[in-house]
């Protein structure tokens, strides 16, 4: 198990955030988190990352690298600074941090903008740079909080379709959280869906469909509309 | 690749063209200047109460050499008192942002410093540290680094809690994310209080000068007072109002250079 948690609990003052709440996420495990807003799926995911102590339960993580919801590109970092920062962090020299993130602008669609500045680059591109320097830190578990839930809906329609592929081509072992139901269905293995809060797993569900997901006939007219307004 | 991926946003809009910006405050000046002069000429007022602008910048050519040397030393003074502010104030304002026992600490007694009237405190320090250098220096410090170390301590403070949290989940020290966040996401606001302590700085020095100097501008705007050579005090100002202005702008060259990436 990537991910291994058991029982957890986390309290603010009286505010009871997460009661009870167990999972496991697989080694090449797409599972997304689903729940209403407000309901401690943040919380969780700083316990996970290491950014909060629970008051009570088990936690057994891989290294995991964390995604926040806002890109938290730095202005006055280029887009290929940006990217190294966890590298640089962590200790590696800034040219072989610059080397080892900048080979992954090609497949992440932002070739070209290495010496970019951040406000340089659109929505989409600037959430592309923010994946990309949580997956270049070689981490085992990508956590991704609602990286798209700050976009308009055709460009985080298109972000769905390369983070699939993205996902397929690297086998990233990824837990997403969001509220967007369309997009859980559309990305993961598996969708644990917790309760309003005091937040504890209230269904799971396994989705055993290959990829790319086909898509309803309504659907299918939705892929037709938004191919023409490319 | 099938999925689309949307492109960049156009350029941003450019700036206006340097006349437009410029033209106003010219213009006002110029219409400020030409109604004084009119209006000593036309009223006779004698040149001891109000000199026309056209004296005052005649008779300072006239003595530009004594102008200037009551000019370095202010330069200096301004100059070397600024630098301590500058010191003193990230100093304070990093141990603050480290400590909040030191912010509880420091702050009153910072804001305490603020309330000095300087009127009083600057023949006291004459008293106490004599004509040199120092007293003048200590004057501008404590005039310019209060602003400092507030644009300091609130740009640090400023620092997105997410972009912490980020930087915590990658493994960074406290320094770490002060180096890597709090320090560049403090500039903007740095900068901004620059400006208002840069602007404090050189009527500071011409205070300090004003209680009692060997030279400098200040002390010789005091001696030609006394002398009733209002044209003079007023070339001084002058002077002073154009060295001003010289290092407001010297500090968007230094934001260019050191911070490029500030949008104005």
């Amino acid at each position: 198990m990537k991910i291994s948690v058991r029982d957890l609990q986390v309290s603010f003052g009286d505010l009871r955030v997460l009661d009870g709440v167990s999972f496991d996420v697989a080694p090449g495990e797409f599972v997304s988190i689903l729940g209403p807003s407000g309901s401690g799926k943040s919380t969780l995911f700083q316990v996970l990352a290491g950014l909060l102590e629970p008051d009570a339960g088990r936690v057994e993580a891989a290294s995991s690298a964390y995604m926040p919801q806002k890109d938290l590109l730095f202005p006055w970092r280029t887009v290929l600074d940006n990217t190294t920062l966890g590298l640089e962090v962590a200790g590696m020299p800034r040219r072989a941090a610059r080397a080892k993130a900048g080979a992954l602008f090609e497949p992440f669609g932002l070739s070209g903008f290495e010496h970019s500045r951040p406000d340089e680059l659109s929505g989409g591109m600037r959430q592309r740079a923010a994946l990309l320097r949580t997956v270049v830190q070689d981490r085992d578990v990508l956590l991704l909080d609602e990286p798209f839930g700050a976009l308009d809906s055709l460009t985080r329609t298109a972000m769905q379709e390369w983070l699939d592929e993205m996902r397929a081509r690297f086998g990233w072992t990824v837990l997403l959280i969001t509220h967007d139901v369309r997009e859980a269905v559309y990305l993961s293995d598996r969708v644990l869906v917790l309760s309003p809060r005091p937040a504890r797993v209230v269904h799971e569900r396994t989705i055993d469909l290959p990829h790319p997901r086909e898509v309803t006939a309504a659907a299918a007219v939705e892929v037709e509309l938004r191919g023409a307004l490319r | 690749m099938t999925a689309t991926l949307e492109r960049p946003p156009a350029a941003a809009r450019p700036v206006p063209r340097r006349p437009a910006r410029w033209a106003p405050p010219v213009v006002v000046i110029a219409l400020l200047l030409v109604g004084w002069q009119l209006g000593v000429t036309l009223s006779g007022v004698a040149p001891q109460v109000l000199p026309s602008p056209l004296r005052v910048v005649e008779q300072g050519w006239a003595n530009r050499a004594a102008l200037w040397t009551n000019t370095l030393p202010t330069l200096q003074v301004t100059a070397v008192g600024f630098a301590l502010s500058l010191a003193v104030g990230w100093v304070l304002a990093t141990a603050v942002d480290f400590s909040p026992w030191l912010r509880r600490a420091l702050l009153p007694l910072m804001i305490a410093s603020q309330t000095l009237p300087i009127i009083a405190i600057a023949p006291l320090m004459i008293l106490w540290f004599g004509f040199g250098l120092l007293p003048k220096v200590l004057v501008i410090a404590l005039v310019t680094f209060f602003p400092i170390v507030v644009g300091l301590v609130e740009g640090f403070a400023r620092t997105d809690r997410e972009a912490s949290n980020l930087l915590r989940s990658m493994g960074a020290s406290r320094w770490t994310e002060f180096r890597y966040v709090r320090l560049p996401g403090a500039l903007p606001s740095f900068f901004t209080a620059l400006r208002i302590g840069i602007t404090y700085a050189v009527t500071g020095a011409i205070f300090a000068e004003y209680v009692g100097a060997q030279a400098g501008l200040g002390i010789f705007m005091n001696q030609q007072k006394n002398s009733f050579r209002t044209d003079l005090v007023l070339a001084a100002v002058g002077v002073s109002a154009v060295i001003t202005l010289a290092l407001f702008a010297l500090t968007f060259l230094v934001q260019r250079l050191v911070a490029p990436w500030i949008r104005r």
